[in-house]
């Protein structure tokens, strides 16, 4: 148990980082200097520090719900891989993940419509229709996956592909995986599905349903939606490219792990930010042919393993 | 022996009780409580025998009554038993929440009428499920469409609800029919309508029958259990009846069709060819998708919940037909994971489905309407009610670790085990169901977040909303109950699944409970020896219970403990009324318009010329949505009848004379046929 509490109190303490190191290219590519790194650090400190101001027109849902996000979170981050594939399995398997995240995502959307404001009701809307296509193409890719290494048990996905060599990689491996980076970024609220960097009421998703939190409960929301970014990267690399994850407890293997891992956020977070500085945000309702494609890879995913 | 006498007193009280109910229809208070006293003892007594039999085993009961259709009896085994619980677990809590509940229909309308039919809808489905002969199931079959019907119609003064029984009753009966012919090409081969006798007939009947009985069952059983195209009466009935009887109806009465079509498949016929599981995938995926798509964009409760039944039917016959396919290709292990992934939904839907619409008929009692554009806030003037509608909204949306999380992973579960297919065709079909499942689950959530969100939160939108007061204890009572099984249930599912294994054993001829269970863990194994997956419903729910208040106490102790102001909402200057809100349909609209393909919306804007296009005043906007299966299906049905029915009006000239020379002539044609 004292591995996975590690892997998740790092999780918890490199989101901020990771925030930041994209916003740190993003000001690269825009030609800026941008903020520090520990920007984000900082921000939580202060919202920690700070009064909250509720709505009048709350109910208990409002208050509960930056709680329920940090919790499951904090229960995700418990059973995903970080640098060892060692992780709470005993909770249950890849499908209680996104279950969990959608947990997150429903206390998210009802604390959006809580306030009764029209920005907070867009954003809910907006959220769960995108939810809609993205929740089935997360769950055909891992089916894919399933179908590759044969479990849905985090843990020993990423050790079956890891210690296969090149036995288990195939096409439906990747398409599986491209599938999964676009639910990425819509699930985290990113260019081109949304916009992390605006206010604009025509634009937000995410921001319009956290529009009305404020202090400590602003924090949790942040903090926890930074968390599930750092979630979402972890799974793909562990799920997709686990090559490098300590599969045994010793120092060298968990030396080797962390670098692995932190190599490969390095890069999703590269990825992620040449993304967003070289597309625009699309509008919402040209999202469904985005969202329809990755669906139609996932599904390809699956019918190419059994086909070729 | 106990429950035998248990099961023969538990019928007594309710054929004793439903007269005196009835006959005490003059003092209102009094025959509330004889009525649904009488319903609570006997849904008690079958909870006991139905714990008696998944604990001790079944038992039969004959009834000394000599026919020419065979012996009468009741038979009670494990499958029977499952179904006997839910519905005796359901009656149980709706009689609760009726005593309080029945109590506005006071003066208005005949209380010990509605409570003569309850109890006797009630034993109806107890000998439904627990029927042994194929007569006595079809007067069973019929008392309880009848009672329910009767029940529909109950607020008869209401517009539409006299013709939304009507429809009801044409459609069950036309399902009934489909059964009917079933049963009697049954007999055609075995000689008897003694359901023991149907098992071994069937192996003696020629391919094509045993296909034509499979079809009609399907459309017979499927007609009751609302599947997609044959559902078009249940979002009418379901909503026009009293809330109580809803919850009976969509929770527990839909139920007795897949009672039967399990029964039917994998007792009597046995699964002979893949088609048929693929046929059974096919429309429960359909029914599922389009159920919750109509549900999504519905702003009546009771319609919405209504349609969501369509669809949860649907995910029920997505497990079975998964079961059937397993079946037919001998696989039973994975068959009988699948059929305990469908009995565990069966239970699951049951719970959540009837606390909602209890839950609605609080809303309704409370606030006096179903619209939801016309309700929220009262999550503020209703805490109970919306904490208890709470839970069954999170069952519902299969968040962990309530019972609809723990049957939709099963369901899942069982369809990921499809790369065992040696059939191609049938290893592409299962992704392809299983992408429509989990488009599904995802509608749900947002179906039912609108439900919660529009209907609770946020500042009420009419005077009704605003005034709502909590309800009378005994509905909450009959709602906490379910509320608290639909977190017990998936919590303890560890517990659960071996007793469901259980009862479907016999009928797939393979056990799984040592596999499936491992002291608190729920776990999926290879053939071939591997750990496939595994969850803790147990463990989710405690770490929960561990996280979230150290996530508060810390998240309090870091930085000072702040203060929490009270303001506004912000309002960029302007006050917020309710009609500033987001709506309902404005909620669902995005997904109205990337399916627009499905749902034909058809919308019509006018507006009043003005000299300044920028101003405008009397602005209208309607929005309808074409019922597709109503418009290209049902409505030219009709319209042949209808027309076909004036052409033969020619022969009907209303004088006795030309009837009787009908009469003779057809007569004497008769006679000549014989002779040939």
């Amino acid at each position: 148990m004292l591995i996975e509490v590690l892997q998740m109190l790092l999780i918890l303490a490199i989101a901020p980082l990771v925030t930041g190191l994209i916003r740190k290219f993003k000001a690269f590519f825009q030609g800026r200097q941008g903020p520090s790194m520990l920007q984000p650090y900082r921000d939580l400190a202060k919202l920690f520090r700070k009064d909250s101001v509720v709505s009048k027109d709350t109910s208990w849902i409002f208050m509960a719900a930056p709680y329920v996000c940090m919790t499951a979170v904090i229960t995700a981050a418990l059973m995903v891989p970080f640098f060892t594939s060692t992780s709470a399995n005993f909770l249950g398997d890849l499908i209680v993940v996104v279950y969990l995240f959608g947990m997150m995502r429903f206390f998210l959307a009802l604390s959006g419509l809580d306030a009764g404001s029209s920005f907070g009701g867009m954003g809910s809307s907006r959220e769960m229709t995108v939810s809609v296509l993205v929740e089935p193409t997360i769950l055909l890719s891992i089916f894919t996956m399933a179908l590759i290494t044969g479990t849905t048990v985090l843990g020993q996905i990423s050790e079956s592909l890891a210690t296969s060599g090149l036995d288990l990689v195939r096409p439906a491996l990747f398409l599986a995986f491209a599938a999964f980076f676009i639910s990425t970024l819509a699930e985290n609220a990113r260019v081109p599905v949304d916009n992390p960097a605006t206010h604009l009421e025509l634009t937000m998703i995410h921001e319009a349903m956290i529009l009305e939190h404020s202090g400590k409960q602003l924090a949790l929301m942040e903090w926890s939606s930074m968390t599930k970014l750092v979630l979402y990267m972890a799974l793909m690399a562990n799920i997709f490219f686990p090559w490098g994850i300590a599969i045994e407890i010793s120092a060298v293997a968990i030396g080797i792990g962390l670098l692995a891992v932190l190599i490969k956020i390095f890069l999703f977070a590269l990825a992620i930010a040449v993304i967003e500085s070289s597309m625009a945000k699309m509008r919402l309702f040209r999202l469904p042919n985005l969202l329809t494609v990755s669906f139609t890879l996932s599904l390809l995913a699956v019918v190419s393993f059994y086909i070729l | 022996m106990i429950s035998e006498n248990l099961f023969l007193l538990l019928l007594a009280i309710a054929f004793l009780g439903a007269p005196i109910a009835a006959l005490s229809n003059a003092r209102p208070s009094l025959s509330t409580k004889v009525a649904f006293g009488v319903s609570s003892l006997s849904s008690l007594l079958g909870l006991v025998v139905a714990a008696d039999v998944l604990l001790n085993g079944g038992f039969e009961v004959e009834i000394p009554l000599h026919s020419i259709f065979g012996t009468f009896s009741f038979s009670v085994d494990g499958l029977s038993a499952i179904f006997l619980l839910t519905i005796s677990l359901v009656t149980f809590a709706v009689s609760l929440y009726s005593l309080g509940y029945v109590g506005h229909y006071k003066g208005k309308y005949p209380i010990g009428l509605m409570g003569f039919f309850f109890i006797l809808f009630y034993a109806s489905m107890v000998m439904v499920v627990t029927s042994s002969n194929a007569i006595m199931f079809l007067i069973m079959w019929e008392t309880m469409s009848v009672c329910s019907y009767f029940l529909v119609i109950y607020e008869s003064r209401e517009r539409g609800t006299v013709g939304s029984g009507l429809f009801y009753l044409v459609m069950t009966h036309i399902g009934t029919a489909a059964i009917t012919v079933g049963f009697i090409l049954m007999y055609t081969q075995s000689g008897s309508f003694d359901f023991s006798s149907f098992g071994s007939a069937a192996s003696g009947m020629s391919g094509l029958m045993r296909s034509s009985v499979f079809v009609l069952w399907l459309i017979g059983f499927g007609t009751k259990a609302g599947i997609i195209p044959l559902h078009i009466w249940l979002p009418m009935a379901h909503p026009a009846a009293p809330s109580n009887i809803s919850a009976l109806m969509s929770a527990v009465m839909v139920k007795t069709a897949i009672y039967m079509l399990v029964r039917c498949y994998f007792d009597f016929l046995g699964v002979q060819d893949p088609w048929w599981g693929v046929l059974v995938l096919a429309v429960g995926s359909i029914s599922a998708l389009l159920g919750v798509m109509y549900a999504l964009i519905e702003s009546d409760i009771k319609r919405m919940l209504a349609f969501s039944t369509v669809e949860n039917m649907g995910i029920i016959l997505i497990a079975l037909g998964t079961a059937m396919l397993f079946q037919s290709y001998g696989l039973s292990e994975f068959a009988a994971l699948a059929l305990i992934a469908a009995l565990m939904h069966v239970l699951s839907h049951a719970l959540f489905k009837s606390l909602l619409f209890m839950g609605a008929g609080s809303v309704l009692y409370a606030a006096h309407t179903r619209n939801m554009e016309m309700l929220g806030g009262l999550a503020k003037r209703m805490p109970y009610t919306s904490l208890f509608f709470f839970i069954g909204v999170l069952s519902v949306a299969a968040i962990p670790p309530t019972a609809g999380f723990v049957s939709e992973w099963m369901i899942f579960q069982s369809m990921l085990q499809s790369f065992n297919f040696p059939d191609m065709v049938v290893k592409v079909i299962m992704p392809v169901s299983l992408g429509t499942l989990a488009i599904t689950g995802a509608m749900a959530a947002a179906t039912f977040l609108k439900a919660f969100g529009i209907t609770f939160l946020a500042r009420p939108r009419s005077e009704e909303a605003e005034q709502a007061k909590e309800v009378p204890r005994t509905m909450l009572v009959g709602m906490g109950t379910m509320a608290a099984l639909c977190v017990l249930v998936g919590v303890l599912s560890f517990s659960i699944l071996p007793v469901l294994d259980n009862a479907a054993s016999p009928l797939i001829g393979a056990s799984i409970a040592d596999q499936l269970t491992n002291g608190l863990m729920i776990n999926i194994d290879l053939p071939t020896g591997g750990r496939f997956s595994q969850v803790s419903p147990v463990f989710i729910a405690v770490l929960l219970a561990i996280i979230f208040p150290t996530v508060f106490l810390l998240a309090g102790r870091y930085g000072g403990r702040g203060k929490v102001v009270q303001a506004d909402t912000w309002d960029c200057g302007t006050p917020l009324t309710s009609r500033t809100e987001y709506t309902g349909r404005g909620f669902s609209n995005p997904i109205n318009r990337m399916f627009s393909w499905v749902y034909r919306p058809k919308r019509e804007f006018q507006a009043t010329a003005r000299p300044s296009p920028y101003v405008k005043t009397d602005m209208r906007y309607t929005s309808t949505v074409v019922p597709v299966f109503e418009r290209y299906m049902y409505d030219p049905v009709v319209a042949f009848v209808r027309w076909a029915a004036k052409k033969f009006s020619v022969i009907q000239t209303g004088s006795i004379q030309t009837y009787l020379g009908y009469i003779f002539v057809m007569l004497v044609l008769l006679l000549l046929a014989m002779r040939w």
